[in-house]
């Protein structure tokens, strides 16, 4: 009957391994990604811009130099840390409750389960998988060197709107494409109210608005995302 | 004229705590629709005693009035049964039609082993209480009323977080087996009284590090707790919880 004797003040490390630090820093790692989904998409946007917008926006980017280098280095932390803690936490559910019901059902509302919040390790690893297959073939796609580029203002810069043009009209890509962002939506359907709960920034008032915003976010950033491969497709066909 | 009627029963049948479990299946054709679901497995066991081939299936139970937190079982894949707001106590026959299959089991979760049938030990949650889910009073002469004033609106909060009786439905309809409503209920109740500042940090860490020493699971904000709290405690509280232990600890 003796709870274990425990430090009153724990130190950093085992904050964040209790099972609240974990929750928060899900929740602020994937608010980072959240932040820059949405930035990349309307960067995705772009390739519907007048004259060379799309490639002029990617050549800035690149041309923030260390600026980028360290965004970079922090998105990837924030995704080890991420995925590493989503898996724990799956893993560590399976542990609770060894052996599951015969019969389980939700009781509905006020509950907030869904298929998209049921699903978040198998988003979450199709995300994952996604990402570096998608990074393979744009970011260390073809370049300048395999000519790839156009000049803008007596400058040579990689012409990505036509790799990413070419990409897009093959089926396995636009489709592909297409369906991983769908599975962004659900993860974000349910992880973006999520991290905010997580990060105990949620009150009874606030939570149905939070919720809410959450739904329309996770529809605006897939919607936003598969204009641009549907789009290439359907118009090159 | 109460209706008669024939229910058929799967029930979880586990000898002690590392046996075999199995659900068997009981038909009762006498049911009372007025009858409480709980005295239905009264007739059950009845009936059990006097063919004298069986244990009684054996269940917690004490007030039957939703206060006490002690009876819980999962009635159809849901802890306490369809009826909102209300404990397995409260769960009548008239909720279910002549002929249905209702499939009973105990709170599943490696921190509530099975004691026997339905019977869970849940003293998981008597420890988190003693971690920290206290406050330390001086003893001496009942104090004055109203001496120690509180807002109207600190008072509501921390009543509809202290009306968990802790039944444990939280952690058995949670997909991760997780404890955070509970916890975070007895935790938000005390943070909103001039009662609970004194071991207000502490508090919270203490009962956090109990509840993951217990071997429950993460929380993943899925919400189930609520939907099934007889007591309807808002998931708030486990928001509460978070940043009661985020300020104890970064604070």
């Amino acid at each position: 009957m003796t709870p274990r004797n425990t430090r009153d003040k724990p130190d950093i490390l085992s904050a964040l391994a209790s099972p609240v630090g974990k929750k928060a820093l899900t929740g602020v790692t994937g608010l980072a990604w959240a932040g820059f989904v949405i930035l990349h998409m309307a960067g995705n946007l772009s390739y519907f811009g007048a004259g060379e917008a799309y490639n002029e926006y990617a050549h800035k980017l690149l041309s923030l130099g260390p600026l980028l280098y360290a965004a970079e280095i922090l998105l990837v932390v924030c995704l080890l840390i991420h995925a590493v803690l989503g898996i724990n936490i799956y893993l560590g559910k399976r542990r609770a409750r060894k052996r599951g019901y015969d019969v389980y059902r939700s009781a509905g509302r006020p509950g907030l389960q869904s298929p998209s919040s049921r699903s978040m390790i198998l988003t979450g690893v199709a995300l994952l998988v996604f990402l570096v297959i998608h990074i393979k073939s744009f970011k260390f796609g073809p370049g300048i060197a395999e000519g790839y580029s156009l000049l803008v203002e007596g400058e040579q810069i990689r012409d990505l709107k036509r790799l990413v043009t070419e990409k897009f009209q093959h089926p396995l890509y636009a489709f592909g494409y297409t369906g991983v962002m769908i599975l962004l939506g659900f993860h974000l359907r349910h992880g973006a109210w999520s991290a905010l709960q997580s990060l105990g920034a949620m009150n009874r008032r606030l939570a149905p608005l939070v919720y809410g915003i959450a739904a329309a976010l996770a529809v605006g950033v897939a919607v936003g995302f598969v204009a641009l491969p549907l789009y290439i497709y359907f118009s090159a066909l | 004229m109460a209706q008669t009627m024939t229910i058929h029963f799967k029930i979880w049948r586990q000898s002690g705590p590392d046996a075999k479990g199995k659900l068997v299946d009981y038909t009762l054709d006498n049911l009372n629709e007025d009858m409480s679901f709980l005295e239905a497995l009264d007739v059950l066991n009845e009936t059990l005693i006097h063919k004298g081939e069986e244990d009684p299936v054996e269940f917690d139970n004490d007030c039957r009035e939703g206060i006490c937190g002690s009876c819980g079982v999962v009635v159809g894949g849901i802890a306490h049964g369809p009826m909102k707001a209300t404990a397995v106590c409260q769960l009548h026959m008239r909720h279910y039609k002549d002929g249905d299959t209702i499939v009973v089991e105990p709170f599943r979760a490696e921190a509530f082993p099975i004691v026997k049938d339905l019977v869970v030990d849940r003293s998981a949650f008597d420890r988190i209480i003693a971690a920290g889910g206290y406050v330390s009073v001086d003893t001496g002469g009942a104090p004055d009323a109203n001496s120690l004033p509180v807002p109207k609106n600190d008072v509501d909060e921390a009543f509809d977080f202290a009306t968990c009786i802790g039944c444990g439905a939280c952690v058995a309809s949670c997909p991760n087996a997780s404890a955070s409503l509970f916890t975070g209920a007895k935790i938000a109740h005390l943070a909103h009284l001039p009662q609970g500042q004194a071991e207000r940090k502490q508090r919270v860490v203490r009962m956090v590090d109990q509840m993951q020493a217990e071997g429950f699971g993460d929380c993943s904000n899925h919400g189930e707790c609520e939907a099934v709290c007889p007591k309807q405690i808002s998931i708030a509280a486990i928001a509460k919880m978070r940043r009661e232990y985020l300020r104890a600890v970064f604070g």
